[in-house]
């Protein structure tokens, strides 16, 4: 029997459990108080710094 | 003085890390409403300090090393304000320590939240989020072999929380 070495099954079944809960929070929609949070620092800055508009 | 030819903001991409940043704070403070202030704090802290961030690296390690700060720095002020002591990374873990040794089979997630802090965020660094281990590295701001020898640690310990290694054993007669 000529098998390629594999991690031990045990290895394998951390690494799956653990992307499956990561992964279950990265596929979550990002909540919008983080896109209205970039949207008014970006306005704080504009008001304290205005750039003429290209 | 910004540069007279960039036409697009870096800092654009920040929105574009935010679902692995709150799965990394999730897995940091095992608690959801928490882990979403801490990405808050981070984002505002990246922002101001965006002129930090070298043009052309990772930006989603260069985020994570700041959440990770964020959140060891918040723990440190709450041991400090709690009972006046200073805090060793090796003692965080969220688990309750007295269940520790004789559970043998338990969820994943439960074996997860157990593991001291340092060794979960060097598993989820490279096993869950993709950071190869020299950012997870950086991140951490430890030694590539620190990050493995911690990776290591949490996989001996949670086949051992889960009863990985007995199931297996079975299996294999």
């Amino acid at each position: 029997m000529t098998r390629r070495p594999k991690k031990p099954q045990a290895e394998r079944d951390i690494d799956e459990n653990l992307r499956r809960v990561y992964q279950r929070v990265v596929e979550e929609e990002v909540p919008d108080r983080f896109t209205h949070l970039l949207e008014q620092l970006r306005q704080q800055e504009q008001d304290q710094d205005p750039e003429p508009e290209a | 003085m910004k540069p007279a030819l960039a036409t697009s903001d870096p800092r654009d991409e920040i929105i574009t890390c935010l679902p692995q940043m709150r799965a990394f704070a999730l897995s940091l403070t095992r608690n959801p409403s928490a882990a979403d202030d801490l990405v808050q704090d981070t984002i505002v802290k990246a922002w101001k300090n965006f002129d930090r961030f070298e043009d052309g690296t990772n930006l989603q390690a260069w985020l994570f090393t700041i959440l990770r700060n964020t959140f060891y720095s918040d723990l440190r002020k709450t041991k400090r304000e709690r009972d006046g002591t200073e805090l060793q990374l090796s003692e965080v873990s969220f688990g309750d320590p007295s269940q520790q040794d004789h559970i043998a089979v338990m969820d994943f997630e439960k074996a997860l939240g157990m593991l001291p802090t340092e060794q979960r965020e060097a598993l989820v660094l490279v096993g869950a989020s993709g950071l190869t281990y020299e950012d997870a590295a950086r991140t951490c701001g430890v030694a590539i072999g620190t990050i493995k020898s911690r990776i290591n640690r949490a996989r001996a310990r949670l086949s051992e929380l889960l009863g990985y290694d007995e199931v297996h054993r079975q299996q294999e007669r």
